[in-house]
């Protein structure tokens, strides 16, 4: 245990609009130098969640805490230790990218040559420079992204909200953002990260915070969620349905496609389970075999009862 | 923490944002001040002969106008029309801003947040400064000449900073009251009506009885008179200090109502 106090303290948040309950008793804590990530769809309650802890939105029930400061007594303090990316581009699309740093330095009243240190700094970590004096509304998705980060980080807060950082970016673009996430946690600073993606959470969070009608229905590491769903498994490819109908008749418990003349075999990971599985194996009869540990998304199953609304199109490949 | 030092500072770098903003955007710019050059033409041209032979003559001279001293009566209220078209310009521009996400992360950081508006107003008063200056230029090319002193002019520039800074935090607050951008065009509209119904277009002794006390009453009035006092040469009088005393209660009003609607934090 630490001695300091958390980076983040949430109880029993609750907030509506009318008669609709948007967060229903949230509890929350996200202790210094470590990645949280508050994963669930559309419509969770997420984008809330950081609204209320960045001063944006009035809270309604709940204690909470921001960097040790009350956010509704003591909302100029919570602002000054922070850092946030919305979801939608917080960027001056008038302004060239050099300017809107600029603009973010003065406003963090750094002094002129500070501010020109820093400005030329983040143009060059966030691979920028050459970007420098195009208007910020000729950036790409990409590029934006990285301003917009790039303009939260410029005045070094030690705590930052990343709301769907990644939401509509490329791959690519996401494996980079990814890396200055890392980049950042390395530095000792504090991230909240909101997604939809649960391959994201897997990889940046220390903690992942499952939030689906405004509750958090389950809450720990990505390997404690995934331990809690039986969603592991052994997928073998036949070379023929002969091969596919003897094994399946052995396994009752697995799922068959004959079409892709596929059996798969539900497993826990351990080595006997996976053994069990190949003794009952011809070495000719088979074409392919994979063995698969649970992934969020099987979490997310399991806790909700529907799988997650990750938009097809976006979709990471595993 | 100096808070005021900071918020000096503070409003600094947003009037420099905005700045950039109307270099960027001059279009804006441009129509805003088509505008008023528009009416000058229309009125003196178009019904400059009729309308000067109306007038009662101008102080100082002798009767029997013309379309030229029409012209120099006219002057003033376009002068005035400037500044509301640029104030109905800042409307537009603050609701504008208003939907970009920069405005949300302004809101989450540590800075004097009037000096987002603040820097809005600011930006405004030197667009007029500069669109004033077009559209004196350009009577004095139709031909208006002006017999007053350099300290008459300076204060008729005073008076048209006053009416700006006025006007613009009234239109800022109109902007972030509208919940469009179409709205906000369209809110400010009156600024436009108010100068025809005032002193600015024919001397308000022209109108029937119910108008005439509108016009005589009503805020633009004082402000538009004392300005063609100011540079005809002619005595201000009390209506100096009328315009003076409106534009103060107007700016103070628009100030207080901008900053509680851009302070408030939603409830929803």
């Amino acid at each position: 245990m630490t001695t300091t106090s958390p980076a983040i303290e949430v109880s029993g948040l609750t907030r509506s609009y009318g008669d609709h309950t948007v967060l229903d008793g949230v509890d929350l804590t996200v202790p210094e130098g470590t990645v949280y990530a508050l994963l669930g769809p559309n419509g969770a309650g997420k984008t809330t969640i950081v609204n209320i802890l960045s001063t944006l939105l009035a809270p309604g029930d709940g204690e909470i805490r921001v960097a040790g400061f009350d956010v509704r007594r003591e909302p100029a303090e919570v602002r000054a230790a922070i850092g946030v990316t919305g979801q939608f581009s917080a960027i001056d699309e008038l302004l060239t990218g050099a300017e809107n740093l600029r603009l973010m330095a003065d406003l963090a009243h750094l002094d002129r040559a500070r501010a020109t240190a820093a400005v030329t700094l983040m143009l060059a970590r966030f691979d920028l420079a050459r970007a420098a004096d195009r208007r910020a509304q000729t950036y790409s998705g990409g590029e934006k992204r990285r301003l917009d980060l790039a303009m939260t980080l410029i005045a070094r807060p030690r705590l930052i909200f990343l709301d769907e950082p990644t939401a509509g970016l490329d791959p690519r673009s996401r494996r980079d953002l990814w890396a200055i996430v890392r980049e950042l946690v390395s530095d000792g600073v504090t991230v909240l990260l909101t997604t939809q993606y649960l391959e994201e959470a897997d990889q940046l969070a220390d903690r992942v915070g499952v939030l689906d009608g405004g509750r958090l229905v389950a809450e720990g590491t990505a390997a404690q969620l995934k331990r809690r769903v039986p969603g592991g498994h052994v997928s073998v490819q036949f070379i023929d349905a002969a091969g596919l109908a003897a094994t399946a008749a052995a396994h009752p418990e697995a799922t068959v496609d004959a079409e892709a003349l596929t059996l798969q075999v539900p497993s826990d990971g351990s080595i006997a389970g996976l053994r069990r599985v190949l003794d009952g194996l011809d070495d000719d009869g088979v074409a392919a075999l994979t063995v698969s540990s649970a992934d969020l998304d099987d979490v997310f199953l399991a806790l909700t009862g529907r799988t997650a609304e990750a938009p097809a199109a976006e979709g990471i490949p595993a | 923490m100096s808070t005021a030092a900071y918020t000096v500072r503070d409003s600094a770098t947003m009037l420099r944002r905005n700045l950039l903003h109307i270099r960027r955007y001059p279009s804006l710019s441009i129509m805003l001040v088509a505008q008023p050059i528009l009416f000058l033409v229309l009125f003196v041209y178009v019904f400059g002969g009729t309308l000067g032979a109306g007038l009662p003559g101008l102080p100082g001279e002798a009767g029997g106008s013309d379309r030229g001293d029409y012209l120099v009566f006219l002057t003033p209220g376009i002068l005035f029309m400037t500044v509301a078209s640029v104030a109905l310009g800042t409307a537009i521009s603050t609701a504008t801003d208003m939907t970009t996400g920069i405005i949300a992360r302004f809101r989450t950081m540590d800075i004097a947040r009037v000096s987002v508006l603040t820097g809005h107003v600011l930006g405004a008063v030197i667009r007029t400064g500069f669109a004033v200056t077009i559209v004196t230029g350009f009577a004095f090319l139709l031909g208006f000449r002006s017999d007053a002193g350099p300290l008459r002019w300076l204060g008729a520039i005073g008076l048209l900073v006053l009416i700006a800074f006025s006007l613009t935090w009234l239109t800022v607050g109109l902007g972030l009251a509208a919940d469009s951008v179409e709205t906000a065009s369209n809110t400010p509209l009156f600024l436009v009506i108010l100068p025809i119904l005032s002193s600015g277009f024919v001397p308000t002794d022209a109108m029937p009885a119910g108008l005439r006390q509108f016009a005589q009453h009503q805020p633009v009035t004082p402000m538009i008179d004392s300005l063609r006092a100011l540079v005809t040469g002619a005595p201000t009088g009390s209506d100096l200090w009328l315009a003076i005393g409106w534009c103060a209660l107007i700016a103070l009003l628009g100030y207080l109502w901008s900053r509680r609607l851009f302070l408030r934090v939603p409830a929803t």
